[in-house]
């Protein structure tokens, strides 16, 4: 336990030695802000609402970027499930989608985002679509691989016990991926972060990404340095979430409960 | 329940023949044994009786009409390993049967159909001594256990022929007598016709009313895979008079195992069924 706090102390205290010394040379540095400073700053965007518009800006900004996630992230999740099984269990879908799917996983999906904001617009359908772009072909990959490993014995048995390919993927299939699927949607999460900042970045008027973007122009790294914090804890948490997930959904994937 | 027929089996894989001219006539209710060198195709066999490979020529009749080229509930299987679903409890394995056999779209059963599955799959698991472990995945339990679930699994299907490939190969050879007598004791129940594929000469002979050597009669030194294996030997057993030590040896022989010794202990070590 100890050992494990050990990286995150050092660099805590690498950031307050140098972050105090350079406020002792200058008092008004804005480059590494002290911690007093910053959690007063993350304070007021937490609850003194803005002056212009009235809003709680972190929470909005949360919200904003929250909704779009979860958005790109679902339908990702809904696309890999339906064609990863799909393309892993029926030979014929195989053929005929296996190529496709394997090139397309290789497109930089950044650079499907110009494509995106000039055929959907710069509203949300834009950004929810590259998150959903960008992860699920490796997530239908990942899937449609775990769908071929399932040992031929098992696909076999089901159907001397009087399975068709329907009531197999309802009972055999898709419960035997589910745990794979959840550690997709955790691996997944990195890159969808990514694409959802970098889609925030370019075009939009609310949301954490937007946010560090906005106050870059101003070097306010007293409002950068906490979003980037809440933004890892945000990602920690929802990845914690979903471990709890598997094992509620799955017990038979984890047989021996951690520790 | 139903008897086979086997005529003209053949089987190749592109150039490399692995079986010709397979005939069987098996009555119902008999019990098969197939033995052979490994690789020698006896697997390959039982996959094509159950339908998980297609024979190259020939015809397989089941009781009176050809055989689905493909997994039925006709046909149960219980192979070596992977024999049960690792996501479900013991009890869920077994209730996943009738959810099958008449759970409609969704694979599932409800209400009254359920309680009587459940019901059932209680009580096999009474009969092959696994309720202590009903509410238990395959995980955690021991290879013994988990191909007695598979056994009371595919009985619970009711197949009219019950095939199993080294069903107790991976298992301590304890635990293989144990699984010995239960076999026998269902079979003797339900008088299926079972089709067993062993490497085990004594568990052959001592399971078996019939036990079948496959082997390759014919060889080309210049392409070895141009010929396949057939039946060599065909040798009924009675079941009240074991088989002769030398008859163990003569198959032990032939299929070349190094544990002879073995094979006729085993056998002569249980005289009376």
């Amino acid at each position: 336990m100890f050992f494990g706090a050990l990286p995150f102390l050092v660099v805590a205290v690498a950031y307050l030695v140098a972050s105090g010394e350079r406020l002792a040379a200058n008092p008004n540095d804005k480059l590494l802000p002290s911690p007093t400073q910053m959690w007063s700053t993350f304070l007021d965007l937490a609850t003194v609402p803005d002056k212009r518009s009235g809003d709680l800006i972190l929470w909005i900004d949360s919200y904003a970027s929250l909704i779009r996630l979860f958005a790109g992230v679902s339908a990702a999740t809904f696309i890999a499930l339906t064609l990863g099984i799909a393309i892993g269990f029926i030979p014929r879908v195989r053929a005929f989608l296996l190529p496709f799917v394997t090139v397309v996983c290789v497109i930089p999906p950044l650079a499907l985002l110009p494509i995106l904001f000039i055929a959907l617009g710069l509203g949300e359908t834009a950004k929810i679509t590259l998150i959903a772009v960008g992860v699920a072909p490796v997530m239908v990959r990942d899937i449609a691989n775990r769908v071929m490993d399932l040992p031929p014995e098992l696909v076999a048995k089901a159907q001397t016990l009087g399975g068709n390919s329907w009531t197999m993927v309802l009972r055999i299939v898709l419960p035997q991926v589910m745990p794979r699927l959840l550690t997709c949607v955790r691996l997944a999460l990195g890159p969808a972060w990514l694409f959802l900042i970098a889609a925030e970045a370019i075009a939009s008027t609310e949301g954490l990404g937007y946010r560090i973007f906005l106050v870059r122009r101003y070097l306010s790294m007293d409002v950068i340095l906490p979003y980037v914090a809440w933004i890892t804890l945000l990602a920690v948490i929802t990845d914690w979430l979903l471990v709890r997930l598997s094992h509620v959904v799955s017990p038979w994937a984890h047989p021996v409960e951690g520790k | 329940m139903s008897r086979i027929i086997v005529h003209g089996l053949e089987k190749s894989y592109g150039d490399a023949r692995v079986l010709e001219r397979v005939n069987i006539v098996a009555q119902a209710g008999e019990f098969l044994s197939l033995v052979g060198a490994s690789g020698c195709g006896k697997s390959t066999f039982l996959r094509i009786l159950l339908g998980q490979e297609q024979a190259s020529g020939g015809v397989v009749v089941v009781g009176d009409s050809p055989m689905v080229p493909q997994p039925t509930p006709q046909r149960g299987i219980v192979f070596q390993r992977y024999s049960v679903f690792p996501h479900l409890t013991a009890l869920q394995n077994l209730v996943l049967v009738e959810d099958f056999r008449s759970g409609g779209p969704f694979g599932r059963v409800f209400g009254v159909k359920r309680k009587h599955a459940r019901k059932e799959a209680e009580a096999m698991l009474e009969r092959v001594g696994l309720s202590h472990a009903r509410d238990l995945y395959p995980a955690s339990l021991s290879g013994g256990m988990q191909q007695r679930l598979a056994i009371a699994q595919t009985l619970l299907g009711r197949p009219q022929i019950l095939l199993l490939d080294e069903p107790f190969g991976a298992l301590d050879p304890g635990i293989r007598v144990e699984m010995h007598e239960l076999l026998t004791e269902i079979w003797t129940e339900h008088g299926m016709t079972v089709v067993m594929v062993t490497h085990d000469i004594g568990e052959a002979f001592k399971l078996g009313t019939r036990v079948l050597v496959f082997d390759k009669v014919r060889h080309d030194p210049q392409f070895p895979s141009a010929y396949g294996a057939t039946i060599t030997y065909d040798l009924k057993l009675d079941r009240k008079n074991r088989a002769a030590s030398q008859d163990v040896a003569k198959v032990a022989s032939m299929v070349g195992t190094a544990r002879l010794d073995t094979a006729v202990a085993t056998t002569a070590s249980q005289g009376r069924p």
